[in-house]
């Protein structure tokens, strides 16, 4: 060990712990406001890439959107969203259940519908699959 | 030959700045061939230097040294007036800053740890802010923040402990680093 004879102790004064614990509650602090991912206040509902309207959670509701192949159904409830039918052939957008989180998305390609949760904050930028 | 009519009359403190920020200089270097996780993330060895120079020579001399190494390491390493530099720069600006007022705080309870865990946490703030402003105006830098904050603390609190040593060791006024061989005027 290159640096066994300084000894940590001898060099820290009061005013120097203080400051160091200062400097680990901030990172800690920043850490927790920075990196959670933010809750959803809002769904925005998109048809044919327009916006067809844009929801809060906090109210409990049944959309229904027409696209090209029918009719998509969206349920909000209990500050979630999900797309619960969907004329799609494959059902992807239905499958993915509830979107809880802002940033997600569900897309119904072949209906033209998607649904996406907005707050505060996104937790993605981007989704890629 | 005649002799050049331009003489710059270098005083014993010019020399003694100039050789503390080689000393800089060339812990910056040494830092350069050390990879790094994360651009912008690396221990900043040279800010011992700028620790031991402002506690014994005053802020004045500090700035100096700081400022040195950031102009010198950026011609050196090819990247002057590149944003790399100007990152460099507005970190060790607002270090100084810092440091500036730093050192007027008790130095019964405060020492080099604390000059160097403040300036460290200042440096990542200038830096972040040209980032920011300039380069990626997006709040996703936001992301990273918690990890430069993380890497300050720990370097900042590294470095303050090795200048603590030194400063320590030697109460008088000469340091160890500055030998024989570190060039003669």
């Amino acid at each position: 060990m290159p640096f066994a004879h300084i000894k940590p102790g001898a060099h820290i004064k009061l005013g120097d712990g203080v400051v160091l614990l200062g400097g680990a509650l901030l990172t800690m602090w920043l850490a927790l406001v920075l990196w959670q991912g933010g809750a959803a206040d809002k769904a925005i509902i998109r048809s044919g890439g327009k916006i067809f309207s844009e929801v809060p959670l906090n109210r409990d509701q049944v959309i229904t959107v027409q696209g090209p192949l029918g009719v998509s159904t969206i349920a909000i409830h209990n500050l979630q969203a999900r797309i619960a039918s969907d004329p799609s052939p494959r059902q992807y957008c239905v499958h993915q259940g509830w979107l809880k989180q802002a940033g997600e998305i569900a897309v119904c390609l072949p209906n033209q519908v998607s649904v996406e949760l907005t707050g505060a904050r996104k937790k993605y930028d981007s989704l890629t699959y | 030959m005649t002799a050049s009519p331009i003489k710059l009359a270098a005083t014993a403190e010019d020399h003694h700045i100039a050789r503390m920020a080689a000393l800089a200089l060339g812990l910056s270097v040494l830092e350069a061939a050390v990879p790094s996780p994360l651009p912008g993330v690396k221990p900043g060895l040279a800010n011992i230097v700028t620790l031991i120079v402002l506690a014994r020579y005053g802020w004045r001399a500090a700035a100096w040294v700081s400022l040195l190494r950031v102009v010198a390491g950026s011609l050196l390493m090819g990247n002057f007036l590149a944003p790399g530099f100007f990152l460099s720069l507005s970190g060790a600006l607002c270090s100084l800053l810092v440091l500036g007022l730093a050192r007027h705080l008790p130095q019964r309870w405060f020492g080099a740890v604390t000059h160097s865990i403040l300036a460290a946490f200042a440096h990542i703030a200038g830096q972040l802010g040209v980032v920011y402003l300039w380069l990626i105006p997006h709040a996703g830098i936001a992301y990273l923040v918690p990890v430069f904050a993380g890497a300050a603390l720990v370097f900042g609190t590294v470095n303050g402990l090795v200048a603590a040593h030194f400063l320590n060791k030697e109460p008088d006024h000469t340091l160890s680093l500055e030998g024989e061989g570190l060039g003669r005027g």
